[in-house]
């Protein structure tokens, strides 16, 4: 009974705990601008399918997406399991399922348990990869410090996890020969039949029942703290994968959202009749792009929130290739950075973070006096050549080219900076709609060419 | 060969004519020497095999891409406009380019500015001319069985999704094909796209297009081929860099073509 209410009490704390720290990454990912959603949905839903189901992209890299599917897999089917602990822990049963399913019992538990011996060597190799091969994508210098501790920690997370379910079945296995009553028969299963007797034989039936006691508290104590470790950790893309890969573009790959506000603009210039029938001129002066993730879109953000810091992104970059600044994935992550702290910020209801003291902080009241320039910088933003790399690389869909523009319009449209070679052909393609200023007439190539003949 | 025909929108208009396809030549076409031999090249080749196509000649203004790319939405637009109005003053319904960021620009962004065109690159009309037999080519022409690797242009490439047209060209040269290590979509950036071919590099170890071209010299073709005036450049600079112009040309695939074309 007292272990029943333990339950409770714990899944239900940190169920609540989970829901306010799930609540504030949405509220954090709508800190940014609609962003119109139409399409095909069935294309919509084939990306989910394919890409983030059927992890289609990882493919590219043969090595990292078997571990990956293993330990995925492994971690999809387990929820099964995790589904009787729920039953067993609020009911105060054992093994549920056990005697309903019977043979298709075994199966399951025995081909999550198959699933889950291949985790554990896949999580070492991963480990092994990220400290010791040392995987170039892995040490760049935007992982030093929390992100290269949560890559080892999510690491070291399962690893505990597996061991919790190989103690708890194994014990199970060999309890079951001593007390059939209350441990009812699982059938064989696939590893902990021959690794539980093989650990776990020959100890009093009293150590086996701590023993299996704590493995399963251990199983599901770390599915909650795992649960409410996400939403700080760039693990959060086991979730938001899914929805990431549904809201992705799906326009060209090569069409940048046109700005009907400064189309308005240029129309009204060709045309000065037109220029007299608009409406209102604001008086404030209008901002264009982003410097911020309130002038990002939701879908940059949550872009940001499902990076799961692979490096994929980074490790095709021809600018990071070639050793300049730009990280296709530390623009991601310095997002997620920004929409944290303006997030802890508006959370902290401090009146110095309002732009109008007077009024209650708010998305539309806000202004700490930092950007997203703070964190990334005019020179990472300049070395994109948009050859789009990065946004084929990327295994859930996310599009890093998408605000390194939107930043690249507000440096140049707003604050009327950028480098300053782009100069002379901006004053070409306005002066002589040429992208490079000659004097030549643009047909003089024929005139020679008919000459010559 | 036939004499040299490059008619211009107006001069057909003026008879009361229009092309079957406008030919869009681009800045870099236009006014880079090296592009210059390509637009040349690709118009010889259309008056060979009696393509009906038009240039838009001075009437033709910069697509806007290389601002846009940069950030000013403004110029772009106001370049896109311009060039919107005068193709649908012409009734312009098909583009063919030999630039892959014109094209981007024409085939993805004009359309949400009011310009709708059926728009191809030169490589995909060279694909389906030699498809449809209407380019034939010589019996064992300079390039047969000599290596010949293809650098694949981000914006027809990765951005646009074009790999085999290309391909299927240079199989035509009856040459030997070879694959770089980056190819199709894991091809890697000449390092001009985004408005960097108006700038200088930002800090760092290399030029990409020093890297691209040791990639290219590393498959011992002689020959690399390109589709794109800003790769054309950056491959041929590249190439220079490391000492290997005697021995390795960078060509587009138009000037592969004509110079192994039976007619």
């Amino acid at each position: 009974m007292i272990q029943q209410l333990a339950f409770a009490v714990l899944t239900i704390g940190a169920g609540a705990l989970a829901w306010r720290s799930f609540s504030r990454v949405r509220r954090n990912i709508f800190l940014g601008q609609d962003e119109d959603i139409s399409g095909d949905n069935s294309q919509r839903w084939r990306n989910v399918l394919l890409v983030a189901f059927g992890q289609q992209k990882m493919f590219k890299r043969m090595v990292p997406a078997l571990l990956h599917l293993t330990i995925y897999l492994a971690f999809v089917i387990t929820q099964v399991e995790l589904i009787e602990i729920l039953i067993d822990g609020f009911s105060g049963q054992h093994r549920f399922f056990a005697d309903k399913l019977g043979g298709f019992y075994t199966f399951v538990i025995s081909f999550i348990e198959v699933l889950s011996l291949l985790t554990f060597f896949a999580t070492f190799i991963f480990l092994a990869r990220r400290n010791l091969l040392r995987i170039p994508r892995f040490t760049k210098p935007e992982m030093n410090g929390w992100p290269k501790l949560d890559g080892n920690l999510i690491l070291v997370f399962e690893i505990i996890l597996l061991i919790g379910i190989f103690t708890m079945n194994g014990t199970d296995v060999v309890l079951q020969q001593l007390d059939p009553e209350h441990f009812k028969d699982t059938g064989a299963l696939a590893v902990s039949s021959w690794l539980g007797p093989a650990l776990f034989g020959g100890l009093s039936e009293g150590t086996l029942l701590v023993l299996e006691r704590s493995g399963w508290w251990l199983h599901f104590g770390m599915v909650l703290l795992f649960l409410n470790y996400l939403p700080y950790s760039k693990h959060l893309h086991i979730i938001l994968a899914f929805p990431n890969t549904f809201y992705a573009r799906l326009k060209p790959r090569g069409e940048m959202d046109n700005m009907d506000e400064i189309t308005k603009e240029v129309r009204s210039m060709m045309d000065p009749e037109a220029a007299f029938a608009e409406e209102e001129v604001s008086e404030e002066m209008p901002e264009f792009g982003a410097n911020d993730v309130f002038s990002l879109s939701w879908k940059n953000i949550m872009d940001a929130y499902s990076c799961t810091e692979c490096g994929r992104c980074t490790s095709v970059c021809p600018a990071n290739i070639t050793g300049k600044k730009l990280s296709p994935r530390k623009v991601l992550m310095d997002i997620r950075d920004r929409a944290e702290e303006v997030g802890r910020n508006l959370d902290s209801g401090d009146a110095q973070f309002a732009k109008d003291e007077g009024q209650p902080l708010s998305k539309g009241n806000y202004d700490d006096g930092k950007s997203l320039f703070d964190y990334i910088s005019s020179e990472e933003l300049h070395a994109c050549t948009t050859c789009n790399a990065c946004v084929e690389a990327c295994p859930v869909l996310i599009n890093p080219l998408e605000p390194i523009l939107k930043m690249r319009r507000y440096e140049i449209l707003t604050l009327s900076q950028g480098p300053q070679d782009w100069l002379p052909m901006f004053n070409s393609l306005e002066n002589s709609g040429s992208a490079w200023s000659i004097p030549d007439a643009r047909d003089k190539w024929a005139q020679d060419a008919l000459r010559q003949q | 060969m036939t004499t040299l025909k490059i008619p211009t929108m107006a001069d057909l208009a003026a008879e009361g004519r229009s092309p079957e396809i406008l030919f869009w030549v681009g800045c870099a076409g236009s006014f880079d020497s090296r592009a210059q031999k390509v637009t040349v090249a690709f118009c010889k080749i259309m008056n060979a095999v009696g393509v009906d196509f038009a240039i838009l000649g001075n009437e033709e203004s910069c697509t806007g891409d290389p601002a846009r790319r940069a950030g000013n939405e403004f110029l772009f637009q106001m370049q896109a406009l311009q060039n919107i109005e005068v193709l649908n003053m012409y009734e312009v319904k098909k583009i063919v380019t030999a630039c892959p960021h014109c094209f981007n620009t024409l085939k993805n962004e004009y359309p949400a500015l009011g310009g709708d065109y059926e728009v191809v690159h030169h490589t995909q009309l060279l694909q389906s001319l030699i498809n449809e037999g209407r380019i034939k080519m010589k019996e064992g022409g300079e390039f047969r069985g000599k290596k010949i690797t293809y650098h694949d242009s981000c914006y027809m490439g990765r951005v646009n999704g074009v790999y085999e047209a290309p391909r299927e060209v240079l199989q035509a040269l009856d040459a030997d094909l070879v694959e770089m290590k980056r190819c199709r979509s894991n091809g890697l950036c000449c390092g001009a796209g985004g408005a960097q071919m108006w700038k200088e590099d930002e800090p760092g170890d290399k030029r990409i297009n020093i890297e691209r071209a040791e990639e290219a010299l590393s498959t011992g073709a002689s020959v690399v081929a390109a589709n794109c005036p800003f790769c054309l450049t950056m491959m041929g600079d590249g190439i220079k860099a490391k000492e290997k112009q005697d021995d390795v040309m960078v060509y587009d695939l138009a000037e592969l073509i004509l110079n192994n074309m039976s007619h």
